[in-house]
């Protein structure tokens, strides 16, 4: 009966249940388009976030190349701010907010607890089906003509000034949304009611701790959103009159509305980076976490207080003194959670057996460039500097250290320690490693420049920009030349490995976890039995039993 | 996806967890809804903070016989709804299955009324962009802008259109419940979905309660 | 090639002012910058993985070093925090002999209106020394005026007037950008801040322009017939408008009220908005009949108006002789 073309086993030769696992379980595209197996839900996450990512870097490759000459020969200016628009909108809703927590999470937090599958398999998929739609809509408004309002859409240039799709765009960020509070919704449910038997919270890995705060920030913050672009579509197509003052209404209302949701998605985007790091130094320093208690708070802290800061985009906006002196001390207490997470981090190696694998080499790439990012925050939120460097590329390049340095490096790191996990391959070691170190050197020449021409005075957005800040642009755009080679690196390898990458077991990295205890790749229920829990989590000291 | 044979799924350990994911997921759900609404009752604050007056004649055009019967009309069905889950939580099918066919059939009476009000409201030129004359609104003391009790009526339409729609969805919702228990398919041990069903809906309930105070009834009439 | 800068000049005493705040959040980055990195690479050095046989004893966190990398940090950041809020304060008070210019924004424009009657598109001329108050709105959407050799940044509005100061130190020219987007010419909407001495700015100031502002406004007061109701006779039927900016005015509504520019523009354009008591809601709106720069320039005719100055109707004034005069002959 063997013929040429591959066949799933036939009964017969069907292995015992716990030998298939979830990638061989069912083949066939239906198998794949109709799952509700979290695991297979996360690959397609993947799929379809990796294409977002080197879509909007597509976009913001031309812009860099675009700002070597002040005088911008490449684009003309209508061309140039829909290309810088469509690389914030995709980045930041296509990419960032879905990646660890869509693709780690969605693969991660039922094994993380001995669950065979989120609360709500079936919500999931739809959660994948509507980020698919949205990123459709958002696609098909970009090559039919493309939105220039930046990925801000402020009033009344977006409701009654620009004439471009920006309700097309807007509707595609407004469905993508509600993939963003399915997943919310299905983390928090799954985390308090599907925990393995004695598993109580303070057992819990930080991952998973990170994804819960996330996950109360994606629910409470994404529908607030919601409502502001539905306001922001009935404005600009019935003009009521909601943000124009003409008609009696405010534009710094939008600017509220906008920045409370999209302050807190921002903590969206870095938290459950934090929580891979978290995952990832104990396993190469063969240590336990330090200070576990202050590192699980600090993420709710973080969660909770990032909703109270959003005016400090708004300094200069035309709020009340006494307003921005509120939100300035807010944005600084919020700093203080993070702070003792990087302290956390450093302390964990102390004493530790470090090893620098390619997921250990991104997380030190993360503490560094997350720190620098994240001490910048304390001159933005200092009003009176604040007041200079508002809406110029010292902006830019805070939130990039953040987004880049940062969550893309844990987004790295996370995709390389649990690639044998999730794949049942290893990637190739030194390829990882050579990559890790193009990315950050080029991350540094793309973005330090930036620092610097930003406090000279460069603002953003800037199709045309005065001669003396050439150097510093041909400086970063060099930067991102070699940033783009570096990502372009693991596309190659990681697909190569698929095919051709040395087999891993259960456990390669010797990690502690119950994600670990589980053959590479896992059965299509997790578990053979569910386990049950009896001990702390990073127990390095103790030896970890590799199964298998 | 397999035909659900059982009505226990099968990455639940038990009915009970089954049961308490379902009710805690719905919550969690109402927490986003609630920000929703929020958003829109933080800019209807904003602008009645500004325009009282305008709020204020905006509010006393509206027809508050339509609001008062539809308020009664919802109130009756969250009662019904009550009933019903506690029809399913005994194990008394018929009771059930008349509860929720009843909160569905009030659900819909709500919209139609409501489709009546909209059209009273057209009649009498309050809708903008469609039926609106800004001479109905000159000349009055204390003085009102046209312009911004077409923001006021804006929210009228969105805030309610909005409870509406959330409304559809639980009538939908009521339906496939009714049919489902008539099919017998709910049983003591395992009526979660009317009990969630039960969340909503009272939750859309709750809406619509704040809604009538801050539309209907801002000023003295 | 020229040097290139790398950091912007100071033309004023408060760009200094925010320069040592950005020096000290440097040094204290930098400090902990060092630390971390530091104890990454040692740590790295001193505990890398000597044997795969490895096995740490575990660490038991302390309770004492996790409060002090807490309340270490929290003083040091509330110390910025005041520093800040202190240099906000100053930025968003204007002292009270400034010179007043009007400015308004457009896509994508910047046009200023000195007092004196000056206009300039994209080039503002100041004098050295001397404080001057922006008085700002946009025509059209929100922009930003942004100059960075002085550190200030204040947004544009439309439908609604804001204000930002400077007091330049150093004679020079520095770059004006718009730093909100704004649309297709957004980086294109620069101008230049020319600070001259001030003997030099004396000078410019007299050589150009038409007439001053208040002049014009006041052609405008009568041109749009103003005049008409609000006349120098406070039985009319409409408020005199002597001694009026600044004043407080107490409204039907039983508000009081400060006559500042936004309430002048309100009552120009909206002026149902405020009643003022005793009077009657008969007042026109001018919306559409007048733009941004001749709102500025009725305003300040009406912030120049001392008693006996509301000009006459035209009723009032001297009839024209019906003959001829006779020429003068040789």
């Amino acid at each position: 009966m063997s013929t040429a073309t591959l066949q799933p086993p036939s009964e017969e030769s069907r292995p015992a249940p716990m030998e298939v696992n979830y990638l061989d379980v069912e083949y066939g595209v239906k198998s794949w388009l109709l799952t509700t197996d979290h695991k297979r839900i996360a690959l397609l996450y993947l799929i379809s976030i990796t294409i977002m990512f080197f879509l909007g870097g597509a976009f913001i490759a031309v812009v860099r190349t675009h700002l070597l000459t002040p005088s911008g020969a490449l684009l003309d200016a209508d061309t140039y701010n829909k290309f810088f628009t469509m690389h914030g909108i995709i980045m930041v809703f296509f990419f960032l907010i879905p990646a660890v927590p869509a693709v780690l999470g969605n693969f991660l937090l039922p094994m993380m607890i001995g669950a065979k599958d989120l609360a709500f398999p079936r919500l999931n998929l739809l959660s994948w089906y509507l980020y698919m739609f949205g990123a459709a809509f958002t696609l098909w408004a970009v090559l039919s003509g493309g939105v220039d309002t930046g990925w801000t859409f402020y009033t009344p240039y977006s409701t009654a000034s620009s004439h471009t799709n920006v309700i097309p765009a807007a509707l595609g960020i407004f469905i993508t949304g509600f993939s963003s509070i399915l997943t919310g919704l299905n983390f928090i449910v799954t985390t308090h009611r599907m925990r393995a038997p004695g598993l109580t919270w303070f057992r819990l890995p930080l991952m998973v701790w990170s994804l819960y705060a996330t996950s109360i920030i994606m629910l409470l913050g994404t529908p607030v959103l919601a409502c502001t672009i539905l306001l922001l579509a009935i404005e600009r197509t019935l003009g009521i009159g909601i943000f124009d003052p003409a008609l009696g209404g405010d534009p710094i209302l939008f600017q509220h509305l906008f920045w409370f949701y999209s302050h807190p998605a921002v903590y969206i985007m870095i938290l459950p980076g934090m929580g891979v790091i978290s995952e990832v130094i104990p396993c190469f320093s063969r240590k336990n976490i330090y200070g576990y208690s202050f590192v699980a708070f600090s993420s709710v802290a973080i969660a909770v207080f990032g909703f109270l800061v959003w005016g400090h985009h708004m300094f200069v906006a035309g709020q009340s003194v006494f307003a921005a002196m509120v939100f300035s001390l807010l944005s600084y207490l919020v700093a203080i959670p993070s702070a003792i997470k990087v302290f956390t981090w450093t302390a964990t190696l102390y004493k530790g057996s470090i090893a620098f694998d390619t997921p250990m080499l991104y997380a030190f790439g993360f503490i560094a460039m997350f720190t620098v990012g994240g001490l910048t925050g304390l001159f933005l939120a200092a009003l009176g500097l604040n007041v200079h460097v508002h809406d110029t590329y010292f902006v830019i390049a805070h939130f990039h250290f953040i987004m880049v340095g940062g969550m893309v490096m844990a987004y790295m790191s996370g995709l390389h320690f649990w690639w044998p996990k999730m794949t049942g391959r290893m990637y190739p070691e030194g390829w990882g490693r050579l990559a890790a170190l193009i990315i950050f050197v080029g991350f540094v020449l793309t973005f330090l420049p930036q620092f610097v021409v930003g406090y000279l005075g460069m603002p953003r957005r800037s199709h045309h920009y005065a001669p003396e800040f050439q150097v510093l642009n041909v400086m970063s755009t060099a930067g991102a030349s070699i940033l783009s080679v570096g990502y372009v690196l693991p596309l190659v390898y990681l697909i190569w490995s698929l095919g051709y990458g040395k087999l891993a077991g259960p456990n390669p990295w010797k990690a502690t976890g119950l994600e670990w205890q589980t053959p590479s790749p896992p059965p299509p229920d997790n578990f053979a039995v569910t386990p049950t829990v009896t001990e702390a989590p990073y127990q390095y000291a103790k030896g970890v039993n590799v199964v298998g | 996806m397999s035909a659900n044979h059982s009505s226990l799924a099968h990455h639940f350990a038990d009915h009970e967890q089954q049961h308490e994911v379902a009710v805690l997921g719905m919550w969690v759900f109402l927490a986003t809804e609630l920000m929703v609404f929020g958003a829109l009752f933080a800019g209807y604050a904003v602008y009645r903070a500004q325009y009282p007056a305008e709020f204020a004649a905006g509010s006393r055009a509206l027809n508050i016989w339509f609001g008062g019967i539809n308020t009664v009309v919802l109130l009756s069905s969250s009662l019904t709804m009550a009933l019903g889950v506690h029809g399913a939580q005994v194990g008394r099918r018929n009771v059930a299955v008349m509860c929720l066919a009843l909160t569905a059939l009030l659900g819909t009476a709500f919209l139609v009324i409501k489709g009546f009000e909209y059209h009273g409201d057209y009649v009498e030129h309050l809708v903008p962009g469609l039926s609106f004359s800004d001479q109905d609104w000159l000349g009055r003391e204390p003085h009102v802008h046209p312009e911004k009790v077409k923001l006021f009526l804006f929210f009228y339409y969105t805030m309610t259109g909005l409870h509406g729609v959330h409304l559809l969805i639980g009538i939908v919702f009521m339906t496939v419940l009714t049919i489902l228990a008539w099919r017998g398919r709910f049983t003591p041990q395992y009526y979660g979905p009317i009990e969630v069903g039960g969340l909503y809906w009272h939750f859309v309930d709750v809406v619509w309660l704040f809604l009538l105070p801050l539309l209907y009834l801002i000023g003295p009439r | 090639m020229d040097s290139v800068p790398l950091f912007p000049e100071q033309a004023t005493a408060h760009a200094e002012q925010v320069d040592a705040l950005f020096f000290f959040l440097l040094l204290v980055s930098g400090f902990f910058i060092a630390l971390i990195a530091g104890l990454l690479v040692y740590f790295s050095i001193k505990y890398r993985r000597r044997s795969d046989a490895d096995r740490p004893a575990a660490t038991a966190s302390s309770l004492k070093l996790e409060l002090t990398w807490f309340l270490i940090p929290l003083p040091i950041a509330l110390f910025i925090y005041i520093w800040g809020a202190q240099l906000y304060f100053s930025w968003a008070r204007p002292p009270d002999d400034c010179m007043e210019i009007y400015v308004v924004g457009k896509q994508w424009m910047w046009k200023f209106q000195h007092l004196r009657g000056q206009r300039e598109i994209n080039e503002l001329h100041v004098s050295v020394d001397q404080p001057v108050k922006l008085t700002m709105i946009s025509q059209d959407v929100i922009h930003s005026f942004f100059v960075p050799a002085f550190r200030i940044h204040q947004d544009v509005l439309p439908g609604r007037y804001t204000t930002v100061w400077f007091q330049a130190t150093k004679p020079g020219k520095y770059h004006l950008f718009c730093s909100q987007y704004c649309g297709t010419d957004h980086s294109r909407m620069v101008g230049t801040v020319i600070v001259m001495e001030k003997r030099d700015f004396e000078i410019w100031l007299a050589a150009g322009g038409d007439g001053s502002m208040a002049a014009e406004g006041r052609k405008l007061f009568q041109k749009l017939q103003c005049v008409t109701c609000h006349s120098a006779d406070a039985r009319a039927r409409a408020p005199v408008l002597e001694d009026l900016f600044g004043a407080a005015v107490h409204l039907k509504d039983g508000r009081t009220v400060q006559a500042d520019d936004g309430y002048l523009r309100e009552s120009i354009l909206d002026p149902d908005a405020k009643i003022v008591a005793g009077f009657q809601s008969i007042m026109p709106s001018y919306k559409g009949l007048i733009d941004e720069e001749e709102i500025a320039q009725l305003t300040a005719f009406i912030k120049s108006l001392r008693p006996g100055q509301t000009p006459r109707r035209n009723e009032e004034a001297e009839p024209p002789l019906a003959l001829p005069i006779p020429r003068k002959t040789p």
